[in-house]
């Protein structure tokens, strides 16, 4: 039996509707249920085109609805950011508009905080309620006391309530819990960020450093599109992780690295590069700032002597030092993206920065991209009031590299009322008590609060210790503001919903200005609706808001991005240079060039509590959305293979882990495998929901937040290291 | 079908693409994922699968089926199932070494049907077009210009289980 | 060292397949009894033994419809999407050993009742004229008679074959994929089915006859299962791993216990003491057998299920 017959009949169905209608009929039974288009007329399809919210990505896609109910969600083609294919998170984002346990209504607490005992109320209670106490506050305390927690392109409008209130005081959990160290390492060295979506040519790059980076697990669209494609053209790839990640199994190089050291193989392999005389000297020369004093600092860090500290053999650390340099530039040593690990994070990365730099990658194709961007004019607002006191997350610049605001800054504020005290929070799209380290603390500056406004869509954690909770409809169902990327090429894109709300839940938009309302700020709201004010902008754009609602994307022309095709090449440092020796950080009392000191151990018998992605979930967002629970609804906890032999544990076995200050984890199941070091136990981030009214997600696995009560602050820059836990293995009787 | 292992991250799009498309039933998958570990730490070697029904050449799910409802696609060579003749007796779940068919909660069997009623459009079946590292191929094994045959000429591949003598009609290149 | 993780888990799939319970076994073992009851009663109406046999020759036929019947319903209970049970009917499939034996059940039943119209007992004579007629006229040809006996030993062995092949056609499971799995059930129904007899049959000579024929067919079993056993382990790695389920693996127990043990020997040795004058006969013997008949089949389906391909 050929497949000659399927390409006939590819031809014909392909050629006339009557032939495919006679296959539809020959295929009947099946291609009936599929698609249920037993029940439902094909006919009935509308196409929608908006952008996912499911991570940060922002990726362009299409809503299909067939007859009024939402079917499936794809990548709009148009879109440079999906290609026209979404991550598994985006293509089962569907499952967030049907989730049962979404929250529905408006819900004000009537018992102590974090019972979840809540009143349905109106939302016009809901706000009068909040007005009530944001006017308190700003009586007694002045408005900068009243902060907003705030992850995601849905909290503009809200910032803006908040603005025109009077606070200076926003925080999300991207900056010092994620890529904030990433971004001042690559500040101090080239004067610029890596940003997001990282500016990397990784489908060019020719050699690939992922350093921890794992692309595949880690499902940011593009980067993994573009790290298959690097795949693809035979890419040399080196994957540094203790773990042996998905991209490690692409590797031609993979080094188990001891957990913290990276700073020793990333001094090494500088050290080889320069005492091989490997680097790119003219780039160095005419770019480089500082290069002697830098050789010199790093002269004594040989792989003989980083062998010890990373376990990784001197020859393989030559190796691969040497593979790097012959790609170079096309060598991208990737800056990785959640860089907030130990506590010397900022220098990590400025290390990693440092390497590129010898590379000569940074501005060339196959290394680091110059973004460019559309410009979208901002909406014209009367002025914000000018705030009477200072941010408060950073008081006397204590973390001078810091550029932008430390929501564990906030939270420290909070509990101890220095620089000011801060009695209101509002936070939105994010899981704070997941997100942020010591959950402990967390809590203690909750129970200093007179008020906490929550706006999610389901039942958080954070939400559970909400004053007032405020329920608003999921991506699909609303507008938010476009999305004007700075991109490998200039796009503009539009979220506009593709369903309706199922319950009184309401959009952000919706919401920050009915609460300005409220407040007497309603001078702030020029615009009618959204959409108003998305054509007002479009408009001053020279856009057509017409052509995007039908389109979703609109692209710009193309600029150039490499330096070779004549992208402008200015490194914003105080020299003007690439600074291989920072006089910025020797004045602050720094190390000018990244020196490596060695992570404190653990207790003995203890394992190092690493986590990461699991690609089907985002954080702590998508455990109850029921088509990715589907796919994965536990974690599990990586224990080396002989290890779990010794200690006479089994794939499937339920355990407890006790963290260092003797936390005990909810139940969560082994995974045996020969994929992670001896000394290291592995989990996905974002199991182990505590809240109740997360009904399919409650207690499924164990949370990583949980046991993460340690964290080293990052001196230059206030950025969280958390993978500085420990914990200890005790088989759970009860289940399993 | 031709599947990449090599580009194949193991990201499970697949299988979410095809439970939107198809409407498979919670707690039911058509296409699932086969993480393969060799070796001990570090030195190790891993490959992923994105596998489904395999549409034998010699289906015996199709040979057991007392009536009928289990085909071959007139056209193509499909393996597919006519929920309206399933009596539910479940002989083509069993005949299956590769447990690619379930029960349907509604009482017939199910599996992957190539998504041919996107074929029959000219699409590509949901899976092979969401899957962001491109590593499915979908065509004719027997154009030896698709591209199918293209990469199955020019690269190392193997089927699953050939030894259970079904003939798979899925291709895996290493 | 492999490590291999599958992310599926289908229903009555994953981790291994467990799709059939106790219906299948159940209809499985009714098969062969009454395939073995066929057999029984075909040979004594072909031996002309009809004309004293009442029991094997008209209550016995009866009870095996019943019992048929009774296989049948227990195989409906098990279908999934048993509003379409109609559609076995409405075709026939040659390669697919479940359209035989649906269209070999049907056809069984007008000719196990044909038996019954040999000799109607006095007592039922008179009352439906018509099987009377009927009677009369079967009676007017002796060669028909004869026939019938034929049609009914064939039809017997036709049905316990099937319900070893059904199994066996089963190339994806590996212990059901043997040639001589067929013969194994067909022999065992056949000692079912003589237990069965010398279970409830009032006649001495019919008991007497029965208890040893089962002894030779219970031997016969003991040789085929040999049989069974070695051409496995004589096989390929799947199909060895696979015999091990009952052998030695978690089916073990119950193979050797209730199957073999209690099924085979116990009553074997018992019946053997019994003809040779050494016991007296007793009721034992025969439920033994039954027992063990219907515990082999539940443990070949289950230990099947569990065998798989790598
Ligand atoms: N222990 C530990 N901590 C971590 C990390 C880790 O891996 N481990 N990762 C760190 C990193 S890299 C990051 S970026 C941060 C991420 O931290 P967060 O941004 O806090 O991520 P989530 O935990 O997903 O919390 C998102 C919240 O927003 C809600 N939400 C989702 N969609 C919407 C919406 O449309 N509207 C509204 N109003 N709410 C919505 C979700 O229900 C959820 O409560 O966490 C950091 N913290
Ligand atoms: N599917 C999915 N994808 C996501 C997200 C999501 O929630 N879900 N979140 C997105 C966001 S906001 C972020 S920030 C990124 C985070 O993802 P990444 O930045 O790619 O990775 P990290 O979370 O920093 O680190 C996880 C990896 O680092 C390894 N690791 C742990 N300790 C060490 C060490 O000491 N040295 C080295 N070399 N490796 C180590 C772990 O084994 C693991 O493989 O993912 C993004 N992509
Ligand atoms: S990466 Fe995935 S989840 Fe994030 S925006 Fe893109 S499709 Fe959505
Ligand atoms: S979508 Fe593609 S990359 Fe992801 S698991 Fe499926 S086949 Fe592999
Ligand atoms: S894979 Fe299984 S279900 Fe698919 S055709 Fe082959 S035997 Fe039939
Ligand atoms: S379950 Fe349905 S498709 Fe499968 S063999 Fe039985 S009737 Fe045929
Ligand atoms: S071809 Fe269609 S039915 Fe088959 S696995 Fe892919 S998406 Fe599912
Ligand atoms: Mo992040």
């Amino acid at each position: 039996m050929g497949f000659v017959s399927r390409r006939k009949f590819l031809k014909i169905s392909a050629a006339t509707i009557t032939v495919a209608s006679a296959g539809a009929a020959r295929a009947k039974g099946s291609a009936r249920a599929d698609a249920a288009a037993a029940k439902r007329p094909v006919k009935g399809v509308q196409t929608i085109p908006t952008y996912c919210d499911v991570c940060f990505w922002k990726c362009g896609a299409i809503a299909s609805v067939r007859d009024g109910a939402l079917w499936k969600i794809e990548g709009n083609p148009a879109d440079p950011l999906s290609r026209g294919r979404l991550c598994p998170r985006g293509t089962g984002g569907i499952g967030a508009h049907s989730d049962p346990d979404r929250l529905k209504r408006p819900l004000i607490r009537t018992s102590e905080r974090g019972k979840e005992v809540w009143k349905e109320v109106s939302w016009d209670e809901a706000f009068a309620y909040i007005a009530n106490k944001m006017h308190a506050i700003k009586a007694t305390y002045g408005p900068e006391s009243v902060a907003m927690f705030s992850h995601g392109v849905g909290g503009t409008f809200l910032k803006h309530t908040l603005k025109a209130y009077g606070t200076p005081n926003f925080a999300a959990p991207s900056f010092a819990q994620c890529r904030g160290p990433r971004d001042v390492g690559f500040n101090l060295t080239f004067g610029e960020e890596v940003g997001s979506p990282e500016r990397t040519d990784i489908k060019n790059a020719q050699c690939l450093v992922l350093i921890g980076s794992h692309l595949g697990e880690n499902m940011h669209n593009t980067q993994v599109q573009e790290f298959a494609e690097a795949i693809g053209n035979g890419a040399s790839i080196i994957v540094v992780d203790p773990r042996y990640s998905v991209a490690a199994s692409k590797a031609k190089h993979y080094l188990p690295i001891k957990p913290g050291t990276d700073i020793a193989l990333l001094l090494a392999w500088m050290n080889v590069l320069v005492s091989e005389g490997l680097y790119d000297k003219q780039y160095v020369a005419d770019h480089g700032f500082g290069f002697d004093q830098f050789a010199a600092s790093i002269a004594s860090y040989t792989p003989e002597w980083a062998y010890p500290e990373t376990g990784i053999e001197p020859a393989v650390i030559r190796a691969t030092a040497r593979e790097m340099a012959r790609f170079s530039p096309a060598t991208l040593v990737h800056p990785g993206r959640h860089a907030a690990w130990y506590g010397d994070d900022a220098q990590r990365s400025r290390a990693v920065a440092l390497l590129n730099a010898l590379l000569g990658s940074w501005g060339r194709k196959g290394g680091f991209y110059a973004p460019v961007s559309m410009n979208v004019p901002g909406y014209p607002y009367p002025a914000y009031p000018a705030a009477a006191k200072p941010k408060v997350d950073n008081p006397g610049n204590k973390y001078p590299f810091a550029h932008e605001a430390l929501s564990t800054g906030i939270r420290e504020a909070t509990i101890t009322g220095q620089p000011y005290p801060i009695k209101g929070w509002f936070v939105y799209a994010t899981n704070l008590i997941q997100s942020l380290p010591n959950t402990p603390e967390t809590i203690k500056a909750i129970q200093n609060l007179d008020l906490l406004v929550v706006v999610d869509v389901i039942p958080s954690e954070i939400a559970g210790w909400a004053d007032v909770v405020l329920p608003e409809s999921v991506y699909l169902e609303r507008h938010d503001d476009l999305n004007v990327e700075w991109f490998r090429e200039p796009f503009v894109a539009l979220r506009q919903p593709v369903i309706a709300s199922p319950h009184d839940q309401k959009p952000n938009w919706w919401i920050a200005k009915r609460l300005a309302e409220t407040l007497g700020l309603g001078h702030y709201y020029p615009w009618k609706d959204i959409e108003e004010y998305l054509d007002h902008r479009l408009t001053a754009a020279g856009l057509s808001f017409a052509e995007l609602k039908e389109k979703g994307i609109i692209l710009g022309a193309p600029q150039p991005i490499f330096y070779a095709e004549g992208a402008p090449m200015d490194f914003p440092t105080p020299s003007g240079k690439i600074e291989f020796f920072s006089l910025q950080l020797q004045q602050a009392g720094f190390d000018p060039v990244p020196v490596y000191h060695r992570p404190a151990d653990g207790p003995p018998g203890s394992f190092r509590l690493l986590f990461g992605r699991a690609p089907v979930h985002s954080f702590s967002r998508t455990q109850s959305n029921r088509i990715l629970s589907d796919m994965m609804d536990e974690n599990e906890i990586w224990i080396n293979a002989d290890v779990a032999r010794r200690m006479e544990l089994k794939s499937g076995d339920y355990v407890r882990l006790t963290n260092q200050d003797q936390v005990v984890s909810n139940p969560i199941r082994v995974k045996a495998t020969e994929r992670i070091r001896a000394d290291s136990v592995y989990m996905v981030h974002g199991f182990g929901h505590t809240s109740r009214g997360l009904k399919h997600a409650y207690l499924k696995g164990a949370s990583d937040s949980q046991l993460v009560t340690r964290y080293v602050t990052d001196p230059l820059m206030g950025g969280t290291g958390m993978n500085v836990n420990f914990v200890t293995i005790e088989q759970e009787v009860t289940l399993g | 079908m031709v599947i990449d292992t090599v580009r194949c991250v193991g990201c499970m799009d697949c299988v979410v693409a095809c439970k939107t498309e198809n409407q498979v039933p919670e707690g039911y998958n058509r296409d699932w994922i086969a993480y393969d570990v060799q070796g001990t730490f570090p030195t190790l070697h891993m490959e992923i699968r994105s596998e489904r029904c395999n549409h034998c050449d010699s289906p015996p799910c199709v040979h057991c089926c007392p009536t009928g409802a289990s085909h071959v696609h007139d056209v193509g060579g499909v393996v597919l199932v006519d929920y309206d003749k399933c009596i539910g007796c479940k002989a083509c779940v069993a005949s299956c070494p590769y447990g690619a068919r379930f029960i349907n909660p509604d009482g017939y069997a199910e599996k992957c049907t190539f998504c041919i009623h996107r074929v029959e459009q000219g699409l590509k079946p949901a899976c092979v077009s969401v899957c962001p590292t491109h590593c499915m191929h979908f065509g004719d094994l027997d154009d030896p210009n698709s591209d199918v045959s293209q990469l199955l000429a020019s690269r190392k591949h193997h089927t699953l289980m050939p030894e259970a003598g079904t003939k798979p009609r899925i291709f895996y290149l290493t | 060292m492999q490590e291999l993780t599958i992310t599926r888990h289908n229903e009555m799939i994953d981790p291994v397949l467990h799709i059939w319970s106790w219906q299948i076994p159940v209809y499985l073992f009714i098969g062969g009894l009454v395939a073995g009851i066929m057999i029984i009663s075909g040979y004594f109406v072909l031996q002309g033994q009809y004309k004293r046999n009442v029991f094997s020759c008209f209550y016995l036929p009866h009870i095996s419809l019943v019992l048929l019947t009774g296989g049948m319903t227990s195989l409906f209970l098990d279908l999934e999407h048993k509003l379409y049970v109609w559609r076995l009917y409405t075709t026939f499939q040659w390669t697919s050993p479940m359209s035989w034996g649906s269209w070999i059940l049907v056809i069984i039943y007008p000719v196990l009742w044909s038996i019954t119209l040999i000799r109607i007992p006095e007592q039922f004579q008179g009352k439906i004229p018509v099987f009377d007629r009927l009677s009369a006229l079967i009676n007017r040809h002796p060669q028909l008679i004869k026939n019938i006996g034929i049609l009914n030993m064939l039809l017997g062995v036709l049905l316990g074959m099937y319900t070893g092949v059904l199994l066996s056609a089963f190339g994806a499971r590996p212990l059901w994929n043997s040639a001589m799995l067929w013969m194994l059930f067909l022999v065992s129904g056949l000692s079912a089915a003589a237990a069965f007899v010398h279970l409830i049959t009032t006649d001495e000579y019919e008991r007497e006859l029965l208890a040893k024929a089962d002894n030779a067919f219970l031997t016969l079993e003991l040789f085929v299962f040999g049989g069974f056993i070695t051409g496995l382990l004589t096989s390929t790695r799947v199909h060895i791993e696979a015999v091990k389920l009952i052998l030695v693996g978690p089916f073990a127990p119950y193979f050797w216990v209730l199957v073999i043990g209690l099924g085979i020997v116990l009553p074997l040795t018992l019946q053997l003491l019994a003809v040779n004058h050494k016991v007296k006969h007793s009721p034992v013997p025969p439920l033994l057998v039954l027992a063990g008949g219907l515990a082999l089949r539940f443990v070949i389906v289950y230990a099947g299920q569990f065998s798989h391909w790598t």
